[in-house]
């Protein structure tokens, strides 16, 4: 097989092997398909919520909650990380594929798993939501198709891996791997871990489904599926922040403010960001105190610490090249005059935004054990995840496809004006979704029942405050807003991907990629570019919202049981 | 020239050493989580006296 051909892109001046050209596009077009299906499933379950409108009966609820959990949570964010794996590997560093076939085969792995596991569910009998918690008992294809789907996975990883070795082998990189590749290599090896934890639990599972194994230990099994189900959501962090530099490269010629300050806080993920799946055992018996206070605090809590130095060395880096350039006024001219109607921009610092004010936030204090019990398997959970993968790494990926695509695809970007508006779009109904959810969460609406009227349980008469039903109709409506967002990107993507203007090896009209800032701009005016005032008012606010918050609740706690 | 370049080699400090070995990272961040969350976390569950 020759695999040494290659194109050098007249707009970036990357070279894309064709083996790794033709993986990355497979992948990422896979990923846009399980994204738009599982999005649609989500707009179901959003108007079933809405109590007003309750569209599903509960059997169709659960089945299409397990779907959407799976499609958009799994699929969707795997497919487009094993994108982000092969860029960041052979593309980034100009190197080409290790093995194709064996990328081509955790591929065809992945489609065969991810689409035999919505055939399965869609039969009716797999309805056990993404968890799966055993005793509940699936179709024994249903652990099946995710065993396929994860082993296909795990092969991507390793020919990512493989590729560093030959980059490094056959020379064609000096020094270290750009800081963009090192943090798809954190978030490669949070994935591999994620997905051994994912085969050491579904397998006995399996086998137990098919009654080769007498009986799966319900207290191991969360242990071991959180491992799995925690881990793959750090991928996505991981994965995200990697993009988030990346953007500040493309669209600010922006460089890290500290390479080794970066690094070093991707090294507090590969260690410390795994441990916090202890969060989801916070109140279960059969394990300590001790061992839920060092896993979700003490190791967390240095987690969050790498998380707020990515958060600020970001916009840091974004001003000071800003700054470099000539937007030196004041405090925020730097941002004012940043592109906001290019949604590569737009798009990666709503993802900052709001995954740092509404997703780390609000991770800390379900991390918290004390506060945690406040809003433990209520609502607020899904609201919390929702600003994390949806808002902070979907729409960061959304943000990196409006400029991958056309160059991969070598495509003009169709319907540009929409595509201006597409962030916004989403973003904003997706805070939606995550404020409402947590707001409704806050008023105790359990996490996972269909119908908080508790109609045809005979029996349960709680009654939840007016406004839980209100915050449940505006998180309707947000899901609406969001949905039109997601469905716009994936009709631009789709639109690029087969009517886009074909570009040839013709230059885009518009320059897709800015110079990189040099030590000479950044260096005028006597090196003040490096300092970057905005950011840091920006990051007070942040922690005057976080002490705020966080306190917030434990006055929330100190009244929850009152001392008579 | 082969002089200079093992010089080279130990100016490197060693967290950039660290950082530049995927493979020693990738060692560190599988075992971590599977000695304190996995490992611990089952020893635990198994060692739950059964009555
Ligand atoms: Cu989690």
């Amino acid at each position: 097989m020759v695999n040494n051909e290659f194109r050098t892109c007249p707009d970036t001046g990357l070279k894309f092997y064709s083996s790794a050209e033709n993986l990355l596009k497979v992948n990422a077009v896979a990923a846009v398909v399980f994204l738009l299906v599982g999005g649609f499933y989500g707009l179901l379950v959003g108007l079933t919520r809405w109590q007003a409108v309750h569209l599903l009966a509960a059997d169709n609820f659960y089945m299409v909650l397990t779907l959407h959990g799976l499609n958009v949570l799994i699929f969707w964010m795997i497919f487009f990380e094993i994108a982000i794996l092969y860029f960041c590997s052979s593309v980034l560093l100009g190197c080409r594929l290790a093995t194709p076939r064996w990328a081509w085969a955790g591929f065809v792995l992945m489609v065969v798993g991810a689409v035999m596991n919505n055939v399965i569910v869609l039969q009716g009998a797999s309805s056990v939501m993404m968890t799966s918690y055993v005793p509940m008992e699936a179709d024994p294809l249903f652990y099946l198709s995710l065993i396929l789907f994860a082993v296909g996975a795990l092969i991507g990883c390793f020919v990512f891996f493989g590729t560093l070795v030959v980059a490094k082998a056959e020379k064609t990189y000096e020094g270290s791997v750009p800081l963009v590749t090192f943090g798809a290599i954190t978030a490669a090896i949070i994935a591999v871990f994620t997905i051994v934890s994912g085969a050491i639990i579904l397998i006995p599972t399996f086998l137990w489904s098919v009654g080769v194994v007498g009986e799966i230990d319900a207290l191991a099994y969360r242990l071991i599926w959180w491992a799995f189900g925690h881990s793959s959501q750090q991928i996505n962090v991981a994965a995200h922040v990697a993009v988030w530099y990346a953007i500040a490269a493309i669209v600010f010629g922006a460089r890290p403010l500290s390479e080794k300050v970066s690094r070093t806080a991707f090294l507090m993920y590969i260690v410390f960001l795994q441990l916090a799946s202890a969060h989801h055992l916070l109140v279960d018996p059969g394990v300590s105190a001790n061992f839920k206070m060092f896993n979700t605090s003490y190791a967390m809590y240095l987690a969050v610490m790498a998380s707020m130095v990515h958060g600020l060395t970001v916009p840091g880096s974004i001003e000071a090249a800003q700054r470099a350039r000539g937007y030196s006024a004041g405090l925020f001219t730097w941002l004012r005059k940043a592109p906001w109607g290019n949604p590569v921009f737009s798009g990666m610092f709503i993802s900052l935004v709001g995954f740092g004010f509404l997703g780390g936030i609000t991770g800390v204090v379900m991390g918290a054990e004390q506060i945690n019990i406040l809003i433990h398997n209520t609502l607020y959970v899904p609201g919390h995840f929702h600003a994390t993968v949806v808002l902070g790494s979907t729409l960061a990926f959304m943000a990196m496809s409006y400029w991958l695509v056309p160059v991969l695809f070598r495509r003009e970007l169709v319907l540009k004006g929409i595509a201006k508006w597409q962030p916004y779009l989403f973003g904003l109904g997706m805070t939606g979704v995550s404020l409402f959810l947590m707001g409704a969460g806050t008023l105790g609406v359990p996490r996972r029942h269909w119908d908080i009227g508790f109609a045809g349980t005979g029996g349960i008469t709680h009654e939840f405050p007016a406004a839980a039903y209100t915050m449940l109709a505006l998180n309707g409506m947000s899901v609406i807003l969001a949905v039109i967002g997601g469905a716009a990107f994936c009709v631009i993507m789709v639109g690029t991907i087969l009517f886009g203007k074909k570009l040839g090896n013709q230059k885009m009209a518009e320059p897709c990629i800015v110079a990189p800032v040099t030590d000479e701009e950044y260096e005028a005016n006597g090196g003040s570019a490096y300092a970057i005032p905005g950011t840091l008012v920006l990051a007070m606010v942040f922690f005057v919202s976080f002490a705020l918050y966080y306190f917030i609740n434990w006055k929330y706690l100190a009244e929850t049981w009152g001392i008579a | 020239m082969s002089e200079q370049k093992s010089s080279d080699a130990e100016s490197i400090p060693m967290m950039q050493k660290l950082l530049d070995n995927p493979f020693l990272l990738l060692f560190i961040g599988v075992a971590a989580p599977s000695i304190l969350f996995l490992g611990w976390g089952l020893v635990e569950i198994f060692t739950v006296p059964m009555r």
